[in-house]
């Protein structure tokens, strides 16, 4: 044991006489009545209030059937001028099969000046958040290392209706915590000059959220 | 060690008093913090009220802060065996010496002579980036706000937006001056509009983040049982710093640890509603450990006391440490609104520095510290607006009879003088008769003159604080008058 931590805990111990010393941590209270959502019960109505939150963020919210995907995502890249996108491993083929421009695989990893020289990265979602707006990745299969999702100025992320949280205790239990993960909601954005909200400081300026109905 | 601590306030800085009157000669900064934390408390009580069960949450979060604080060395102890059993290196640092000591270390043992840091208040409060670059590091802030205060050499004014209290063409003149020095310039035609001024940064910075071999960081959380760090943000400065280097060190006070993974059901819905007014911030990062194949295949985290222990043993201020550092108390605070953090002179300002920065210093060893807790009309906003319900005004009177105490005997404090010369003046029939007559005449001066002020000793009180302009004729006056009615 290292001397400092020896000490801090025993600093610790010693600020803490206070507690009896029979109490054990779950001795002290927590009362969790808060509510598991705030959003209303029926899935198809969350579906609707995740599509009007992400959007509430500036970023752009398609909705598509599962059919006319794939159709929507080239359109949107085309629409973004994107030449050169990332594509992470597991990334389900048939979502890109209409889109013409070169794709950059991962593997090998890309460099970061690789990455920053892409025009834009498509991913999947661990799951989205509808009270929050909230789109949650967890490097899973389709979603690639952190780096991906944050570094080309343009994240198209691909989010099946089923796959939306009602509120953030839910998608919380959900989460798997040795995973990294990262919450999004809407593109990067500053306020820190005279309170003017800026899109995208150094993450993807822009974002656009394809939620995919059954 | 109290020497180490000195770091949490700003040395040479004038004790409140003085401070926050040069301040309210600054019409600019006046101008720029009514704005701002109006501005932000309006929107906060929106994003407040959308959730109805709001009361129900701060409860739960200050409770699940009270357990953290009665089982501090257990959940301390878990949250180092999580984090290691997850691949991560934990240090423990007693003070802000031996923390940038740890870091120094850290960072040369990789090579590095530059890092790129993500704002936090633990590294502020320790002064990292000072003691790194008597090491011959050079760390840059990535922060937009922080950005803007180091490269004009400045103090952070605000938790949540450090400059606050300059407006665009100060920073488009700071900018153009400064990051050529430090870096990529900024472009010649680079104009005030924040969009130009945020993208000369992006290009300033991201060539940095490409290259950065290590990273430092705070922590929001950290939860015991996972051993998963959290990291909120808005700008993705944090991802970058979180994601792209070889090695991340984070450095967190020993208060953030939380119980559970599943507590940040309760802070992720509190502190961005709190902090920004927002349903969430745009970015929130949690790791553990270390990934194989994604981001940092090196993970530090530095558990920082540095005072913690101190405050921790005293009971009436111990919550102070379940502070989340969102800053709503600052943005309602009509003291604050009017000073500007720069006046608390502590990396800590507002109702959350008045108490906090004196009990890691501690009480009585620095007369500027010991001002802090009388900066404060006591209205308890702070209070109402606190996600935790940490009890602001309470703890304030509590420290300023502990200041008041720790000088007994020694030079009366201003603070204390005031009081008692308001006691001598209270205290006698008399007395209060004439201070009052006194006062009519000031009142009717005052009139015309515009000072307001207290006669005799009364005036110290009245050096800072403004008086109602008394009426021009006494209570006990009118009251002999109309009781003969
Ligand atoms: S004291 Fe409460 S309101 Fe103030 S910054 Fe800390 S958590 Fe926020």
């Amino acid at each position: 044991m290292s001397e400092a931590k020896g000490r801090i805990l025993e600093r610790v111990r010693s600020g803490l006489r206070d507690v009896p010393r029979d109490e054990r941590a779950e001795d002290v209270e927590v009362t969790r009545a808060y509510v598991d959502s705030h959003a209303p019960g029926d899935p198809g109505a969350v579906v609707e209030l995740f599509a009007e939150r992400v959007a509430d963020y500036r970023a752009t919210v398609v909705r598509v059937a599962e059919s006319g995907a794939p159709e929507e995502i080239a359109r949107i890249l085309t629409e973004h001028a994107v030449a050169n996108l990332v594509v992470p491993p597991g990334f389900p083929d048939a979502l890109v099969a209409r889109y013409e421009g070169s794709r950059l695989s991962d593997e090998p990893p890309l460099t970061p000046a690789e990455l920053d020289a892409s025009d834009g990265v498509i991913t999947l979602a661990a799951q989205g958040i509808a009270v929050t707006g909230t789109i949650v990745l967890d490097a899973g299969p389709g979603q690639g290392r952190r780096a991906l999702s944050l570094v080309p100025d343009l994240h198209l992320c691909v989010v099946r209706a089923a796959q939306v949280a009602a509120d953030v205790p839910i998608a919380i239990r959900s989460l798997v915590p040795t995973r990294p993960t990262t919450f999004i909601s809407g593109p990067s954005a500053t306020s820190d000059i005279e309170l003017d909200r800026v899109e995208g400081v150094h993450g993807p300026r822009t974002l656009v959220v394809v939620l995919i109905s059954e | 060690m109290s020497g180490d601590q000195v770091n949490v306030v700003w040395l040479g800085s004038p004790t409140f008093p003085q401070a926050a009157h040069d301040a309210l000669q600054d019409t600019q900064l006046r101008r720029n913090l009514k704005h701002a934390t109006t501005t932000i408390r309006d929107k906060r009580l929106r994003a407040v009220a959308e959730l109805d069960d709001w009361e129900t949450l701060r409860e739960a979060g200050s409770q699940i802060k009270d357990r953290v604080m009665r089982h501090l060395d257990e959940y301390l102890l878990q949250l180092e065996a999580s984090v290691t059993a997850a691949g991560g290196v934990v240090h423990w640092a007693e003070d802000a010496r031996e923390a940038n000591r740890i870091v120094s270390e850290l960072v040369r043992a990789k090579g590095a002579t530059e890092v790129v840091k993500i704002k936090s208040m633990a590294t502020q409060e320790i002064g990292l980036n000072e003691a790194l670059e008597d090491d011959g590091i050079e760390a840059t802030e990535t922060d937009l706000a922080e950005l803007i205060v180091q490269l004009n050499d400045d103090r952070p004014s605000h938790i949540l937006v450090p400059a606050i209290h300059r407006n665009r063409s100060e920073i488009r003149d700071i900018f153009q001056r400064e990051m050529g020095k430090h870096g990529i310039a900024a472009p010649d035609d680079l104009t005030d509009e924040p969009r130009v001024l945020a993208e000369a940064a992006r290009v300033h910075l991201r060539e940095k983040f490409l290259r950065a071999k290590v990273a430092i960081s705070g922590a929001n959380f950290a939860c015991a049982d996972t051993g998963t760090v959290g990291v909120v943000e808005s700008e993705g400065n944090g991802r970058m710093c979180l994601t792209l280097p070889e090695t991340l060190i984070t450095v967190m006070g020993i208060e953030k640890v939380l119980p559970s993974f599943s507590d940040l059901e309760v802070f992720l819905q509190l502190l961005p509603r709190s902090s920004t007014a927002e349903r969430m911030n745009p970015y929130t990062s949690l790791w553990t450990g270390v990934t194989p194949g994604d981001g940092p295949q090196e993970f530090h985290l530095v558990l920082l006391d540095n005072g913690r222990t101190k405050t921790l043993a005293d009971t009436a201020g111990r919550s102070a440490l379940h502070c989340i550092r969102c800053s709503a108390c600052l943005n309602v605070c009509p003291v604050y609104e009017r000073t500007g953090g720069r006046s608390y002179g502590s990396v800590y300002p507002g109702p959350i520095g008045a108490v906090l920065t004196p009990q890691l210093v501690g009480v009585g060893t620095s007369e500027h510290a010991d001002s802090l807790p009388f900066a404060s009309t006591l209205c308890g906003a702070c209070y109402d607006a606190c996600p935790v319900r940490i009890d602001i005004p309470e703890m304030l009177v509590h420290l300023r009879a502990k200041v008041v105490d720790a000088h007994r005997g020694g030079v009366p404090k201003p603070e204390a003088l005031a009081m008692k010369g308001a006691r001598v003046v209270f205290g006698s029939p008399r007395r209060l008769a004439w201070a009052e007559r006194l006062g009519a005449i000031g009142g009717r001066v005052a009139g015309i003159g515009g000072g307001r002020w207290l006669p005799g000793p009364a005036r110290k009180w009245t050096g800072a604080r403004d008086v109602p302009v008394p009426a021009r004729e006494s209570f006990r006056a009118w009251w002999r008058k109309a009781g003969r009615r």
